[in-house]
C-alpha cells in the first residue's frame, strides 16, 4: 500500500469518530478491525490528525495488549488462563495447544494459521476451561474439543 | 398453537452449544410443522444445565438441561424426556433466591423493549423522575446500596457528592470491565437485561444532573457490547435514552467504549484515563473522581450491577431493598459460582448466608468430585482461605475481618490437586503482567515476587527468601497507589498462611559451599 492509500484509510477511520470524546481508543479498535493491525506507519498520520505526540499515540497504542503490531493468523485462539480455569485445568490445556501448534502462547504458527494467545478471564467461569477462538467462546473444553475447534475454525467449517 | 420455547443466548450457553440446540428446535419445528416461537433468553444463571431449554405450558416453563442438539428431537416427541427438571421457577436454586438485579435476566427476551416493561421495567425511572434529584440521592442512601464492583462504598454518597459539585457538564460512567477471574454477573446482566443497566444508568443521571453516559465494556465481552449496543439503539427509539427521556425534559446520552485488555482498566481512575483516550494509568486520589472525574468534570462511576440495583430501589422503595441483608451489608449481592463447582453459576440472595452453605448445598462441592481445598472469594486480589475456614457469612464487614474480602461476588473453587504455591506465584504473575507502571512498589515488586516464590519453592535460602516476601508484600501492601499492588498481597499471604506445606522446596537445593 502506497503511504497516500494508508493516509487515506486511517483517516476515514478517524473520521467516524470525530465527534467522540477521548476518541483514540475507539479509532485504534476501528484500525484493527479495518487492518488487522495498527502499525508503526500510522501512528504519525494519527498523531497529526488528532493533533498529539506520537509518544502519546505510541504509548496508548502499546499499553493495551489488544492492539497488535503485526496481523495476526488466520485463527487467533484466546486460552484462558485466570484462576477459575486454572482450577479445571486450563494450564495443562495451555500447554497442550503449544506442543500441538508448536509456537507459545502470544505466537503464530510460521504458516499463519494459527496465533495462541493468553487472556485473563472471558466470564465463562463456571464452564471452564473457556477459550475464544475467532471471537466465539467455547466452554468445558478438553484437548480433543480444543483441537477439533481450532482445525475446523481454521478450515473455515464453523464451530460445533 | 403456538408453543414459546426459550434457548438462551448468554454467551456461556452458546459456549457449550446453545446456539446449535436453537437451530435443532428451529429444524425440528419446520420439519413437524409445529409452530413454534423462539425466544432466546438471558441464561437463568443454572449454568450447570446449560443450554437450558424451556418451553412454557399452561402451568409454568418446563425446563431440559443440559440439551444436546441430537435430544431436541427426542424431547419434543416425550415432554417427560430423562433430562426434565420441571418448573423452572420451582427449582430449589432458583426459589431460594432473592432475584432482585437479576429478576428479569433468563425470564425475557433481553431486548424486547415489551417484555422489559412488561416485567416491571422503568417504574423506577418513572418514579424517580416524578420526585426531585436530591429525593433519589436520598433513596439510594436509604437503601444502604454498597458499591458492588468491590470497594463497597455507600453509592448514595458517592451520588450526593456528584450532585452538590456544581458543573455545566457531569458524566455517569459505568465500569463494566469485569476483569476477575470467577466473576460473569455484569456480562450475565449485560447480555441477559441490558435495559436493567440503561434505566439505572438513566436515573443516576438524573439524581447527579449528569446528561452524558459512558459504559466501559471489556473487549473480551463482544456479545455483551453488540447486544448493549443494540439495546441503546432500541432505547433510543423508545425516547428511554436521548434528548427527552420519557417526556421529562430530561436530557441523557448513552454510549458504549469498549476496553483493549487491560487489567488495570477495572480501576476506577485508570479507566476514566482509558475512557478519556490515554494510556489506563492510575491516578492519585484525591482529587475523587465524583467531583474531579472523566476530562476533569464530576463523574459518577459505579459497577454494573450496583446501577442494576437502582430500578429496583427506586420501584418499591428505599425501605424494602433495606429490610434485606445483614449489619451494614443491605440488599442483595449476586454471587457467582466458579472454578471446580458442581453446580457453578449466578446466585442472587441477601447478605449473610454462609460460604460454605453457598458452596455445598448449592454448589455441590467440587465438579471433580473430590474435596474441596481451598477457595479464592473476591476475584485475583481476594484471599485464599482454607477449606475448614469457609463457615463464614458472606457480608462486607465479616470478610474484611478475616483478612478477606467479598469483592464483587466471585467465589473460585480448588479441589486437593491445587498448587497454592503456584497460585501464589501466579498472583504474583498477573500482578507483573497487568500493572500499569506507575508505581514502583506494584511494577518491580510484583516481579521481584515472582523471583522470590521460584527460590522459596527452589529450596533456595528458604528462611531468607520467606522473610524477602514476608517484606516485599508489605510494601506493596502500603506503597502501591491502587488495589492493583495493594491487594496482590492477599492471595500471596493467604496462600503462605493456610498452605505452608506447599511452598516446601520441591528439589532440595545443592549448596555448593
Amino acid at each position: 500500500m502506497t503511504p497516500d492509500a494508508l493516509g487515506q484509510r486511517v483517516r476515514a477511520v478517524v473520521d467516524a469518530h470525530r465527534g467522540d470524546r477521548g476518541a483514540l481508543l475507539p479509532i485504534l479498535h476501528g484500525l484493527q478491525a479495518e487492518f488487522g493491525h495498527v502499525s508503526q506507519e500510522m501512528v504519525p498520520i494519527l498523531a497529526d490528525e488528532l493533533n498529539i505526540s506520537r509518544a502519546d499515540v505510541h504509548g496508548v497504542v502499546t499499553f493495551y495488549s489488544d492492539f497488535r503490531a503485526e496481523p495476526a493468523g488466520r485463527t487467533v485462539v484466546k486460552i484462558c488462563r485466570a484462576e477459575a480455569c486454572q482450577s479445571v485445568g486450563a494450564e495443562q490445556l495451555a500447554e497442550h495447544a503449544q506442543q500441538v501448534f508448536g509456537v507459545k502462547l502470544g505466537q503464530t504458527t510460521p504458516d499463519g494459521s494459527v496465533t495462541l494467545e493468553q487472556v485473563f478471564c472471558l466470564g465463562n467461569c463456571a464452564l471452564g476451561p473457556a477459550a475464544q477462538i475467532n471471537g466465539r467462546m467455547y466452554g468445558k473444553l478438553d484437548e480433543r474439543r480444543l483441537d477439533t475447534l481450532i482445525l475446523n475454525a481454521d478450515a473455515g467449517t464453523g464451530n460445533t | 398453537m403456538t408453543t414459546t420455547i426459550y434457548v438462551p443466548r448468554d454467551s456461556a450457553a452458546v459456549s457449550v452449544g446453545a446456539d446449535a440446540v436453537a437451530g435443532a428446535i428451529q429444524r425440528e419445528a419446520e420439519t413437524r410443522g409445529l409452530d413454534v416461537r423462539l425466544v432466546r433468553n438471558g441464561s437463568r444463571g443454572m449454568l450447570w444445565l446449560e443450554p437450558l431449554v424451556e418451553i412454557a405450558t399452561p402451568e409454568g416453563r418446563v425446563g431440559y438441561g443440559p440439551v444436546a442438539p441430537h435430544q431436541v428431537p427426542e424431547i419434543l416427541d416425550n415432554p417427560d424426556h430423562e433430562l426434565k427438571l420441571g418448573l423452572v421457577e420451582d427449582l430449589k436454586w432458583m426459589k431460594d433466591q432473592t432475584r432482585l438485579c437479576f429478576k428479569r435476566v433468563g425470564v425475557t427476551d433481553p431486548l424486547s423493549a415489551d417484555d422489559y416493561l412488561a416485567n416491571g421495567g422503568m417504574a423506577g425511572l418513572r418514579n424517580a423522575l416524578e420526585t426531585q434529584p436530591a429525593d433519589v440521592v436520598k433513596a439510594v442512601t436509604e437503601s444502604g446500596l454498597r458499591g458492588r464492583g468491590g470497594a463497597g462504598f455507600p453509592a448514595g454518597i458517592k451520588w450526593k457528592t456528584v450532585l452538590d459539585t456544581p458543573g455545566e457538564l457531569k458524566f455517569v460512567c459505568c465500569n463494566a470491565d469485569e476483569g476477575d477471574s470467577g466473576t460473569f454477573a455484569d456480562r450475565m446482566l449485560i447480555e441477559g437485561d441490558p435495559f436493567c443497566l440503561i434505566e439505572g444508568m438513566t436515573i443516576a443521571a438524573y439524581a447527579t444532573g449528569a446528561t452524558e453516559g459512558y459504559v466501559y465494556l471489556r473487549s473480551e465481552y463482544p456479545d455483551a457490547v453488540r447486544t448493549l449496543r443494540q439495546a441503546i439503539e432500541i432505547g433510543y427509539a423508545r425516547g428511554w435514552l436521548g434528548e427527552n427521556v420519557l417526556g421529562s425534559g430530561q436530557k441523557f446520552d448513552l454510549y458504549v467504549r469498549v476496553g483493549a485488555g487491560a487489567y488495570i482498566c477495572g480501576e476506577e481512575t485508570s479507566m476514566l484515563e482509558s475512557l478519556e483516550g490515554k494510556r489506563g494509568m492510575v491516578r492519585a486520589k484525591p482529587p475523587i473522581p465524583a467531583i474531579t472525574g472523566l476530562f476533569g468534570k464530576p463523574t459518577v462511576v459505579n459497577n454494573v450491577l450496583t446501577l442494576a440495583s437502582v430500578p429496583t430501589i427506586l420501584a418499591d422503595g428505599a425501605a424494602a431493598y433495606a429490610a434485606l441483608g445483614t449489619g451494614r451489608s443491605l440488599g442483595t449481592q449476586v454471587f457467582q459460582l466458579a472454578g471446580n463447582i458442581a453446580r457453578g453459576g449466578v446466585y442472587e440472595t441477601a447478605f449473610g448466608m454462609s460460604l460454605a452453605e453457598l458452596i455445598n448445598s448449592y454448589g455441590g462441592g467440587t465438579r471433580s468430585g473430590r474435596p474441596v481445598r481451598a477457595v479464592q472469594v473476591g476475584g485475583p486480589l481476594g484471599a485464599y482461605l482454607p477449606a475448614d475456614k469457609l463457615d463464614l457469612p458472606l457480608d462486607y464487614e465479616a470478610f474484611a475481618e478475616a483478612d478477606a474480602m467479598l469483592g464483587h461476588g466471585g467465589i473460585v473453587v480448588f479441589d486437593d490437586t491445587v498448587d497454592m504455591a503456584s497460585m501464589a506465584r501466579f498472583a504474583m504473575e498477573f500482578c507483573a503482567e497487568e500493572s500499569c507502571g506507575k508505581c514502583t512498589p506494584c511494577r518491580v515488586g510484583s516481579v521481584r515476587g515472582v523471583e522470590t516464590i521460584d527460590k522459596i519453592v527452589a529450596g533456595q535460602d528458604t528462611d531468607m527468601n520467606l522473610a524477602v516476601l514476608n517484606d516485599l508484600c508489605e510494601l506493596m501492601t502500603d506503597g502501591s497507589l491502587c488495589a492493583m499492588g495493594g491487594l496482590t498481597p492477599n492471595p500471596v499471604l493467604s496462600a503462605l498462611r493456610h498452605f505452608p506445606d506447599d511452598f516446601a522446596a520441591r528439589t532440595p537445593h545443592q549448596e555448593t559451599s
